[in-house]
């Protein structure tokens, strides 16, 4: 029965060896292993057997199965790897076709350059204010040293709602609705983004409505040296530190000294370029010491207190980054304009 | 203001600077000089000549041929096309081989088979603009007043060899609208003296109080008036010199009194006004406000009505002048005038700026008086304005003036000490430098323990406070100079509030959907919202003065500029166009409004095409009610709102009746999203939009705070149950039911198919909902979990008549 077992297991090897699907290779399991297979009929036999013998041919028919299991294992193994083989290579695919896209949207550049803006300022120590946009002549106005009749109110050509109510033409009137929330105790350190309004014609250059960034510090020994380190500062940050910036006389009605701030122009790099009107320099913002009638009026004690204020157009900031030519384009919502700022 | 170099150098020694160099300086002190013009660049090979014969064109009927004098050895032969060139002139030649302004190339020429040697030519052709070329030239050719040197150089003769600057001032500057002023002003840049122009007027035996009486009837208004008759005199063309200085200036020449005026109040910052004293009817000037409704005929012919609050000269009946804005048409003067009132006055700002502004009047005279003239310099300048006329014009002055005169001459002094100065600036000038700057600003002062007594000299009307003259020091010492220090206050924490803070997580909401951010107009028309369903009555916040019936009033939704946009996205071929805003509203229920709107900030969406598109695999989904749902839905969660949140089936004016959803939040409107109604989208050519519009501050209240729950230690159970209910129930409804029914161990309950159609019976539908039952103590038994859902589909059974499918 040893020789019968030798040739069953020999016999079911080949078989093995030779079986090249899965399902050749499981025939010969159930064929050999199976409850009806010839080893488990020989078994039957095993009562014939003499005490002496049957230990042997059990534990030779014990070996018997093992092998052929494992061996059955193994070359399951093998044929399972090369069908999954086959599989995969049936499942290749194109891999330069387009991917499922993940839509983006576009920040406004507007948005961008506010935002932009505010974490500067807000790192140097800033909170964002924010004020109404319909004012009353009081806060865009009067509070900030233009009484009725002030020539200065031309400057600003003005959408009025009744005598006294307007779009507000500036973000300056934020200036006095943050003083008044201090209550005359420093130190104020705002900026206030927003919309303004004035009665211009829209081109390519002006707009009716547009935006702007106002600033204001105010505190116990505030000094022009500051406003100027303060701009350093920023336009370093936000324009690269290879910018230079310069000051130059001007003059608004709620700051004296009042100044011009100039940035070296970028294209250039100061040389003179059309960019720049071939002066070197590009002009980004006003700026000046708050006048102590905006101070009193804000409820600050100008004897106590100093300060500075700014103010920067936020189309011209985006203009000037991108290189946009035409105001219009922030207004029209085309999202052949928009789209691009998808990467920002 | 248009400043000639030239004519500055007559008060300022500027030898040994370029144009450019003064400029630049001025520039860098707070004159702006905005553009340079120099008046002969573009002119080359231009002579006096003259003309010594004049004779027609055989061949030509307005061509003329001379033969002129350029001071060569051979006169020229040039034909001339102008009606007015005659035998005589001294007129200007372009020579062949010259330039003309626009880049002209003078060239030998036959005309008309006559050869032509070079070009008379005209002040248009010089360069000057038509509407200042004095009357006599403005249809031919310029022809010297005096006799010229054939040959000299005619650009010197016509004063071209000059560069005119113009000025951009601010409001406060209004001392540099004079060239008295600019003169003070570039001395003072440069540290040198001003020249100030002589006046020299003979004696008269009798004073103008011989002739007029001048009354004041508002002194407030009017606080100096001053009239000198002068008698005799003769109107003819200025002398050439003075005709190209107002040219320059950007004035017309008129005649020589007049330009005399005009001359003076460049140079002064004074405005006068010459009367022809025949034609004023009377011996006396009263000086008072209109009477409502007045009226008179100004000088340029128009018949203006008067305001109670508008300062009038008067001969003591009739006006004859709107005070300091435009003389009357009835005393102007004119050629044959022989005898002449001149008046030299000061006239309140605000008087005048609102008499120019109700009549919508701007002259050279008013934008003076509205800013403040020199209240020192009245006097002088009308004695400068007699003596040029004296000598220009001939005549008998009579001196002095008849006067009203109650102004106030004084200088403002101002105390500021040295350290006010530096603790403003962040310097460390000394005495010196600061007195310095005062010395030559011409301010004179004291000093007493480093404090400044200033005297501001009553030219400079912008200086009030210690901050103006500090700026004074600030922009003469140098703003360059002035160092880059960082405040030494307390740090505080930069931050943006929590509002500020979800606005930004909204837009990048947003950006992370697909949509784009669109900024819009706030300004529209109630025609315009009403597209949308809105009242066109409703009250709302208009513009007084509109400037287009586009832009009238404040919006109260953002919807319909967003329309705007996808229209105009969509008339160039961009079809997928999502976009969100979030801007303000502006609210009112006044309608007479006085008071300040509510502005909301609202954020709205228009979404059109294509959501989703990935064509080759054949995804493409074209937005629907539920995309937007789902942004909506993703942004609340991101938001942390969304346990207050319904949507509500509503109608809507303007959308789509069975696709427009309430947004609620704790039971309040806060908003909805919707399909715009398909015959709104038509008016805007548009296909099926679909929108939302929420009030952002009533999204962001209440915020539930983010809690901890512990990670189940136990499984979960999961039932599906699929329900028949009628139509017209709602999902959330049923929803509702089992969430209420199924207490604690119900943690969740989603919906996972609507099925209407064979198999349910008409008028009813089937919906299916996954159950999840979690006991965060125990691990749940079948029994527990059956209990509960038996209770559920009872209670769902009783509520909404909902029936187990089958």
């Amino acid at each position: 029965m040893l020789e019968r077992l030798q040739e069953l297991y020999d016999e079911a090897a080949k078989k093995v060896d030779d079986a090249v699907t899965l399902q050749q290779l499981n025939d010969v399991r159930v064929a050999y292993l199976g409850k009806k297979g010839p080893i488990t009929e020989l078994m039957k036999g095993m009562g014939s057997l003499s005490a002496d013998e049957r230990p042997k041919v059990g534990q030779k028919a014990n070996e018997v199965r093992e092998s052929l299991t494992k061996k059955i294992e193994e070359k399951e193994a093998v044929l399972e790897k090369e069908e999954l083989n086959n599989k995969l290579k049936n499942e290749q695919i194109d891999v330069t076709l387009p991917g499922r896209p993940v839509p983006k949207g576009a920040r406004h550049p507007l948005t961008s350059v506010v935002e932009t803006i505010e974490d500067v300022f807000i790192g140097m120590g800033f909170t964002v204010a924010e004020g109404p946009e319909v004012e009353t002549d009081y806060y865009n106005f009067e509070s900030l040293n233009l009484p009725k009749h002030h020539p200065a109110r031309d400057m600003q050509d003005t959408f009025f709602i009744t005598s006294d109510l307007l779009l507000r033409t500036q973000t300056s009137p934020v200036q006095t609705r943050s003083m008044e929330k201090h209550r005359g105790q420093g130190p104020v350190k705002i900026i206030c983004p927003g919309k303004v309004y004035r009665r211009d014609e829209d081109d390519a250059t002006h707009s009716h409505q547009f935006m702007q960034i106002e600033g204001l510090v105010v505190d116990e020994g505030i000094r022009m040296s500051d406003l100027k380190g303060i701009f350093a500062t920023f336009v370093k940050q936000y324009f690269g530190e290879d910018r230079d910036i310069r000051l130059r006389p001007s003059f608004f009605p709620f700051t004296e000294p009042s100044a011009e701030l100039d940035i070296s122009c970028a294209m250039c790099n100061g040389e003179g370029c059309r960019t720049c009107k071939h002066t070197g320099w590009i002009e980004v913002l006003g700026a000046g010491m708050v006048h102590p009638n905006v101070l009193e009026m804000g409820g600050f004690d100008p004897e106590k207190y100093t300060g500075f204020a700014f103010g920067m157009g936020v189309e011209r900031f985006a203009m000037l980054k991108y290189g946009i030519d035409d105001i219009r384009h922030f207004y029209t919502n085309d999202a052949r304009f928009l789209r691009q700022f998808a990467r920002e | 203001m248009l400043v000639s170099y030239q004519w500055l150098q007559k008060y300022v020694d500027l030898t040994d600077l370029t144009a450019e160099e003064t400029a630049e300086k001025l520039t860098r002190s707070g004159v702006e000089v905005d553009a340079m013009t120099n008046l002969s660049e573009e002119i080359d090979g231009l002579t006096a000549g003259y003309v010594e014969a004049c004779e027609p064109h055989p061949d030509a009927d307005k061509l003329s041929i001379c033969r002129v004098d350029i001071g060569e050895d051979a006169p020229a032969q040039i034909v001339c096309g102008a009606d007015n060139v005659a035998g005589g002139q001294y007129v200007a030649v372009a020579k062949v081989g010259g330039t003309l302004p626009g880049g002209m190339k003078i060239k030998r020429a036959k005309l008309r088979g006559q050869t032509s040697e070079g070009m008379i030519c005209s002040l248009q052709e010089l360069g000057f603009e038509s509407k200042l070329i004095p009357k006599k030239y403005s249809e031919g050719i310029f022809v010297f007043p005096e006799p010229v040197t054939p040959g000299s150089d005619a650009l010197s003769l016509l004063g071209l060899n000059d560069t005119v600057f113009e000025l951009d001032l601010t409001p406060n500057r209004s001392d540099c609208l004079s060239m008295l002023g600019v003169a003070y002003e570039t001395a003072a840049i440069l540290g040198r003296s001003v020249k100030k122009p002589e006046m020299p007027v003979t004696e008269s035996s009798e004073p103008s109080e011989s002739r007029v009486r001048v009354d004041v009837a508002a002194a407030e208004a009017n606080p100096y008036y001053g009239a000198t008759v002068i008698e005799n005199i003769t109107i003819k063309e200025s002398p050439l010199w003075l005709q190209m200085t107002l040219m320059a200036a950007g004035i017309r020449p008129l005649n020589n009194v007049v330009d005399i005026t005009n001359y003076v109040l460049l140079e002064y910052g004074q405005p006068l006004h010459a009367f022809d004293f025949d034609r004023f009817n009377s011996d006396e000037v009263l000086v008072r406000y209109a009477e409502n409704g007045e009226q008179m005929t100004t000088l340029d012919e128009e018949t203006r009505v008067m305001q109670a609050d508008h300062l009038l000269i008067t001969n003591g009946k009739t006006p004859v002048a709107m005070a300091g804005v435009m003389g009357g048409a009835t005393s102007e003067v004119q050629n044959d005038t022989k005898n002449i009132l001149l008046e030299a006055a000061y006239f309140d700002p605000v008087t005048v700026r609102k008499a120019s502004r109700d009549h919508g009047l701007r002259s050279d005279s008013s934008v003076r008086f509205e800013k403040g003239v020199d209240p020192q310099r009245v006097r002088d300048a009308g004695k400068r304005a007699a003596s040029l006329i004296e000598e220009l014009a001939g005549g008998r002055v009579l001196l002095p003036p008849e006067e009203f005169d109650q102004l106030d001459r004084s200088e403002r002094q101002i105390r500021v000490s040295l350290t006010q100065i530096n603790g403003l600036l962040g310097t460390d000038l000394t005495v010196e430098d600061a007195a310095d700057v005062f010395r030559r600003l011409q301010f004179t002062f004291e000093i007493s323990d480093e404090t400044f007594a200033v005297d501001v000299p009553t030219r400079r009307q912008d200086i009030f406070i210690e901050a103006d003259l500090i700026e004074e020091v600030a922009r003469l010492y140098g703003y360059d100079r002035i160092p880059v220090t960082l405040p030494n206050s307390a740090t505080t924490p930069g931050k943006l509030s929590d509002r500020q803070k979800k606005q930004r997580q909204t837009r990048r909401f947003f950006e992370n959907t697909g949509m784009h951010e669109a900024v819009s107009y706030s300004l529209t028309s109630a025609a315009k919202e009403a597209r949308i369903g809105i009242d066109q009555q409703m009250p709302r916040v208009d513009v007084a003065l509109p400037m287009s019936e586009e832009r009238s009033a404040l919006r109260t939704t953002l919807l319909p500029h967003l329309l705007d946009a996808l229209e105009y996205n969509k008339n160039r071929n961009e079809y997928n166009v999502h976009l969100y805003e979030l801007g303000s509203v502006f609210l009112t229920e006044q309608t007479a409004i006085n008071e300040q709107p509510d502005e909301k900030t609202y954020i709205s969406g228009a979404f059109m095409g294509r959501w989703f598109e990935h064509a080759w695999q054949k995804e493409n989904r074209d937005v629907d009610f539920f995309a937007v749902k789902g942004v909506l839905e993703g942004l609340f969660a991101e938001l942390n709102t969304s346990e207050r949140i319904a949507f509500v089936q509503t109608e809507k004016e303007g959308f789509h009746p069975g696709q427009t959803a309430a947004i609620m939040a704790d039971g309040i409107e806060i908003g909805f999203v919707a399909q715009l109604h398909p015959s709104v989208a038509k008016t805007w050519s548009l296909p099926a939009v679909f929108v939302f519009e929420i009030d952002f501050d009533e999204l962001i209240k209440g915020e539930m705070p983010m809690s901890y729950q512990p990670v189940p230690r136990f499984p979960a159970i999961d039932r599906d149950i699929a329900l028949i209910v009628d139509k017209t129930v709602s999902a959330e409804e049923v929803a509702d039911v089992i969430r209420r029914e199924g207490g604690s161990i119900l943690t969740n309950v989603a919906l996972f198919d609507v099925y209407e159609g064979e198999h349910i019976e008409s008028g009813k539908k089937s919906l299916a909902f996954s159950l999840r039952y979690l006991d965060p103590e125990k691990t749940l038994k079948e029994e527990d979990v059956t209990d509960v859902h038996e209770t559920i589909l009872k209670a769902l059974y009783t509520a909404l008549g909902a029936e187990l499918r089958q």
